[in-house]
């Protein structure tokens, strides 16, 4: 396979993989908002923001910290890498020059996204962002559905190892964010407003039942950043990211017969992964394990780029 | 004339390429004129070379080189055995025919400028060899030539515009003007001897034009002197214009910038060459 | 521009029955509502758009992704009228390869006095850089679209060859995927020849050229400019349907004459490109030194005989439109006998007398220059405004050389859905034909361009152009389709039911014969 063609798939899952979780987040925010009395209900949307680390980008734009203002950022601005619309042009810019590398299906699935998004300057409101956020995950849905359906071989895997990569990202920052930044100083831990904010950790990942069938015994912090962190069962997790990396790596070089640099740094990453546990990670302070997790994260993104000859 | 040739072409680059692909017009082919003994290039690094033959029947080489890699020096030595023939060609592969350079390329692009210069010229009456004479001189009089050393060429029409122009430039202006008058003219790229046995170092290779005569055939003009080549002259490569016929034409991978240093001497002596 | 007199494909000259071969046809479009073609029309170009179909205009933003407008009435040769222009496009072909390897090599055509010595060698698009090489096989144009128009039931000509990197094919191929989705019906009446074979053909021609020593497997890409590209989307079609690598230049790169390109796995030997960059563009080392689309080295390669390019670099001497005019000459000078396709007349401005009649008759006439195309730099005399002709009456005597005329034709139309149902609108067609180590094939199909405007004979994408399905029939029209069956499975069912359900009317509408 050529290298630029598994570049291009590469960012094509993780630009997929990054519009959705945007849109997972701003429904679960719409959410959380509408929960949440002012100016808690802002706050959210300003958590929205770090998540994304679009905050100090939005500050620069000089807009009004209005939720429409930062619905309308996260959703469609141009200016934000992150925002739903530049990840959806950025992958079907990837998905139109390697075609051919892609199934019909799996083509067609970004292409209608895109589509849905290429005229729309506005979006109504709350309800109008839900639909079109409904719209979006039902095509990322659609997109997931076609790769897995695609052969089994490298353009498959460079897809999946792409959202692999940024689901490890994204879910980290989200935990990060959630975790250290959101709690309103004052606020009781396990408050009314604390059980919102996890339940809207929760939403995001879509793990609301994930939670409930592996924790029998309510909403606890420690359970959400463990089921988050250390839980293989559910997808979204950084161990279950961490050994999706590892597996596709293995695949590709059992294909290709080359190993390299990302192959060992993924491993190690497992391995640290394995001998973890939660009270270890929150006596060595959250913060810091997921800043680590997610500085290593890039490290492994740079070494596949390199044992790949992607530039 | 016994010649010596020693020419050698030095690359810096600011930051190490990963690739570098080029290619070389370096080497001449004997005719009538010129007779080569001895001729080489050597490149300072592990490098690839191979030859060829471009369409003009020049000699090429395909210069191949893998990063990472900051600096590259070539160099070319050689022994020609010259006869003055006064500017007369003849002996040389020729696969196409005169016709061909009527042909203009962004380079020798004619302006009524240049009509203007080959229609006066034309104006003088005569036969075919007293108009090419008399294009060569009316572009060695209204071009003045500079000395100092330019690497790439101009085209006709801004050499003309601005009265002055290193070799390559005052070539494509005889070129374009003798198109013009209905002359097949090509550009040749060479050397040529300046000064005594030593030679003395130049800051670049030569370039002239040949014009086609009827009768006569390929006649060489230099008209950064006004004359003809004679036997200080050693022919490397002719084309259409600088672009076909230039010593280097060169691409890397890598960004950064080039520094390059040309040292070109021709001599009559041994020395120069070693 | 006056219909009366205007040859109608299906409908014969100016009457309103179809010609017998297509009866069936002409009850087909007489019995499907125009709001049903318009609804399958609409289906078809709603699944182009989705599959990225599109094309940029130039000259507008590059945002600015187009479909071309696709019309749902096919347009049908039958067995015969394929035949002959079969025989003809490969005779022409066969033509062009001679030329071209006649003027990069021997240039024996010159020496005759065949052709303008001038109109080769100070032709821009010859390269004499190139000359003295010859490709494998001595083929240098191994894709070629023939642009035929048609006046009349025999009449076909030559409007222009296109042999540098014709495009098109991927509509040919996309046109009939929609034909037998949407109207199925048409290819239980008509015996209809397939044309996916076309890639398998190609993949086919394109390892027939490798060079030598390269083995059973030679590996073959298309190189493309980039997605930014107005064909692009042809350009990944075709590699993905030959299951070819889709390269650009900064995947390749050129060692010690021999092309190599980058993988996961490292470098891997290319021996045949398929290239759909301009010969300008395609190595910065012998050509524009500015492109950055090409791969420094690549000349060097093709001239050591170690890739082959597809088509060859320096074939558009051969579909220049000055050449174009000697086309008869040429052909009969290496076939030893008449074209069977002729050429348009031409009046070539270089020539004095030919000058003259073309000032003295532009509002006649279609003026195109030498080395234009896609419709730009022309004037169709007939439909121009009086400022367009006296602009090209200043250009033809500024520079008369860059200039070819010729008589605007009474284009054939074919039925086509318009806002006011069908009518008649008229057509060019290009089929394309490949010349390989195992000889000339050529597809039964072809782009079919239609001018969708009434009367404009414009058929070019960027002028409001449309494309139809292009059906070449096996043999004699089936009798057992008659109207009164035809009516039958048609009249309802698929306007009323859609295309699935018209698929399972299919076994009663055979149960009729």
């Amino acid at each position: 396979m050529l290298s630029r063609t598994a570049a291009s798939l590469y960012w094509v899952g993780r630009y997929v993989e990054r519009a959705e979780f945007t849109a997972r987040l701003i429904e679960a925010t719409i959410r959380l908002d509408s929960l949440s009395p002012r100016p808690a209900g802002e706050g959210a949307w300003e958590s929205a923001l770090l998540v994304t680390a679009a905050n100090h980008a939005f500050t620069l734009s000089g807009e009004e910290r209005s939720p429409a203002n930062v619905s309308r950022y996260l959703t469609l601005d141009h200016r934000n890498p992150s925002s739903i619309r530049a990840c959806l042009d950025a992958a079907r810019g990837n998905a139109r020059a390697v075609r051919t590398a892609l199934s019909r299906e799996a083509w067609e699935a970004i292409n209608r996204a895109w589509l849905g998004l290429r005229d729309r300057s506005f979006v109504s409101g709350g309800p109008g962002t839900l639909t079109l956020v409904e719209t979006l995950k039902a095509e990322a849905r659609g997109f997931e559905g076609a790769v897995h359906r695609m052969l089994r071989n490298e353009g498959s895997w460079f897809l999946m190892l792409g959202a692999a990569i940024e689901r490890a990202d994204n879910t980290a920052r989200l935990i990060d964010v959630k975790y250290h930044l959101l709690l309103p100083e004052g606020e009781m831990v396990g408050g009314v407003i604390d059980r919102d904010q996890w339940t809207t950790i929760l939403h995001t990942v879509s793990a609301v039942n994930a939670y409930r069938l592996l924790y029998r015994d309510g909403l606890r912090p420690a359970q959400v950043a463990e089921m988050l962190i250390l839980r293989r069962e559910l997808p979204r997790s950084l161990a279950a990211s961490t050994d999706e990396v590892v597996n596709l790596l293995n695949l590709i070089g059992k294909r290709t017969g080359r190993q390299g640099e990302a192959d060992r740094l993924a491993r190690q990453r497992q391995n640290a992964m394995n001998r973890a546990t939660i009270r270890n990670v929150i006596a060595g302070g959250m913060h810091e394990y997921l800043s680590a997790f997610i500085i290593e994260n890039g490290r492994i993104d740079q070494a596949i780029s390199q044992q790949f000859r992607f530039a | 004339m016994r010649l010596f040739i020693h020419h050698r072409t030095d690359y810096r680059y600011s930051e190490p390429q990963a690739r570098i692909v080029q290619l070389l017009r370096l080497t001449p082919t004997s005719n009538e004129g010129q007779n080569i003994v001895d001729w080489r290039i050597d490149v300072d690094c592990n490098a690839r070379l191979r030859g060829g033959q471009d369409g003009f029947g020049n000699e090429t080489h395909m210069l191949y080189i893998d990063g990472p890699i900051d600096r590259l020096g070539l160099t070319v030595t050689g022994e020609v055995l010259t006869d003055d023939r006064a500017g007369m060609m003849s002996g040389a592969v020729e696969p196409l025919p005169p016709m061909l350079f009527l042909q203009t390329t962004p380079f020798t692009r004619t302006t009524p400028e240049l009509v203007a210069v080959a229609e006066r010229a034309k104006g003088g009456g005569g036969s075919q060899l007293s108009l090419a004479h008399r294009l060569n001189e009316a572009v060695a009089d209204t071009i003045r030539f500079d000395e100092a050393r330019r690497h790439g060429a101009r085209d006709a029409a801004s050499t003309l515009v601005e009265g002055h122009g290193v070799c390559q430039d005052v070539a494509h202006v005889l070129i374009s003007v003798a198109r013009a008058a209905g002359l097949p003219a090509r550009y040749i790229s060479g050397h040529r001897l300046t000064q005594g046995p030593g030679g003395t170092e130049q800051g670049a290779t030569h370039a002239w034009a040949e014009l086609y005569v009827a009768d006569y055939g390929w006649i060489g003009f230099d008209p950064s002197c006004g004359r003809c080549p004679d036997d200080r002259y050693v022919r490397v490569a002719a084309a259409l214009d600088f672009r076909g016929a230039a010593p280097f034409s060169g691409t890397r991978t890598g960004g950064g910038f080039e520094e390059l240093e040309v040292g070109v001497r021709v001599g009559t002596s041994e020395t120069v060459v070693q | 521009m006056d219909t009366e007199g205007t040859f109608d494909e299906i409908r014969g000259h100016g009457t309103d029955a179809a010609r017998p071969e297509f009866a069936a046809l002409g009850e087909w479009i007489a019995e499907t509502p125009a709001s049903e073609l318009e609804r399958r029309q609409k289906a078809a170009e709603a699944a182009f758009r989705q599959l990225g179909i599109t094309f940029a205009v130039y000259g507008e933003e590059e945002a600015s992704e187009r479909i071309i407008p696709f019309d749902i009435v096919p347009r049908i040769f039958t067995a015969p009228e394929w035949d002959r222009l079969s025989e003809g496009l490969v005779q022409r072909v066969e033509a062009i390869n001679a030329f071209l390897a006649d003027v990069y090599g021997a240039r024996k055509i010159i020496a005759d006095g065949v052709v303008p010595p001038e109109l080769v060698l100070n032709n821009p698009q010859f390269q004499p850089a190139l000359a003295g090489t010859q490709p494998p096989h001595g083929i240098f144009a191994h894709i070629c679209g023939i642009d035929l128009v048609r006046t009349g039931p025999d009449e076909f000509f030559v409007l222009e060859d296109n042999a540098r990197t014709p495009s098109g094919v991927s509509y040919m191929l996309e046109n009939r995927e929609a034909m037998l989705r949407l109207c199925p019906e048409l290819f239980e009446m008509f015996p209809v020849r397939p044309v996916d074979v076309y890639p398998d053909l190609l993949h086919e021609t394109l390892q027939s050229v490798a060079p030598r020593g390269s083995g059973l497997n030679p590996v073959c890409v298309v190189l493309t400019p980039g997605h930014f590209n107005s064909a692009f989307y042809e350009h990944s079609f075709l590699a993905d349907q030959m299951g070819v690598e889709l390269v650009e230049a900064a995947d390749l790169h050129v060692d010690d004459d021999i092309v190599w390109m980058r993988t996961i796995e490292g470098p891997v030997r290319v021996d045949v490109i398929y290239r759909r960059i301009d010969d300008d563009y395609i190595d910065p080392l012998v050509f524009n030194p500015e492109s950055v689309l090409g791969v420094p080295g690549l000349i060097a390669a093709y001239m050591a005989g170690n890739v082959t390019l597809v088509n060859a670099p320096g074939t558009g001497v051969a579909d220049d439109k000055a050449i174009y005019s000697y086309m008869p000459e040429i052909v009969r000078y290496y076939s030893g006998s008449e074209a069977k396709l002729p050429n348009v007349e031409t009046y070539r401005c270089r020539e004095p007398q030919a000058l003259r009649y073309t000032l003295d008759n532009l509002e006649k006439l279609v003026v195109k220059l030498v080395d234009g195309s896609g419709g730009y730099g022309m004037l169709v005399g007939p439909t121009a405004s009086k400022a367009e002709i006296e602009a090209f009456r200043a250009a033809l005597i500024a520079e008369p050389h860059r200039y070819i005329a010729q008589p605007t034709l009474a284009l054939s139309t074919v039925p086509t859905l318009t806002e006011s149902g069908v009518a008649p609108r008229h057509v060019d067609f290009r089929p394309f034909i490949l010349s390989g180590g195992n000889g000339v094939q050529i597809v039964p199909g072809g782009l079919t361009r239609v001018a969708l405007r009434e009367g404009s004979l414009v058929v070019n994408s960027s002028q409001g152009g449309g494309t139809k399905d292009s059906m070449i029939l096996t043999g004699p029209p089936s009798q057992s389709m008659g109207p009164g069956g035809l009516r039958q499975t048609m009249g309802g069912m698929s306007q009323s039911l859609g295309a699935g359900m018209s698929q399972t009317m299919r076994p009663l509408g055979g149960g009729l014969r």
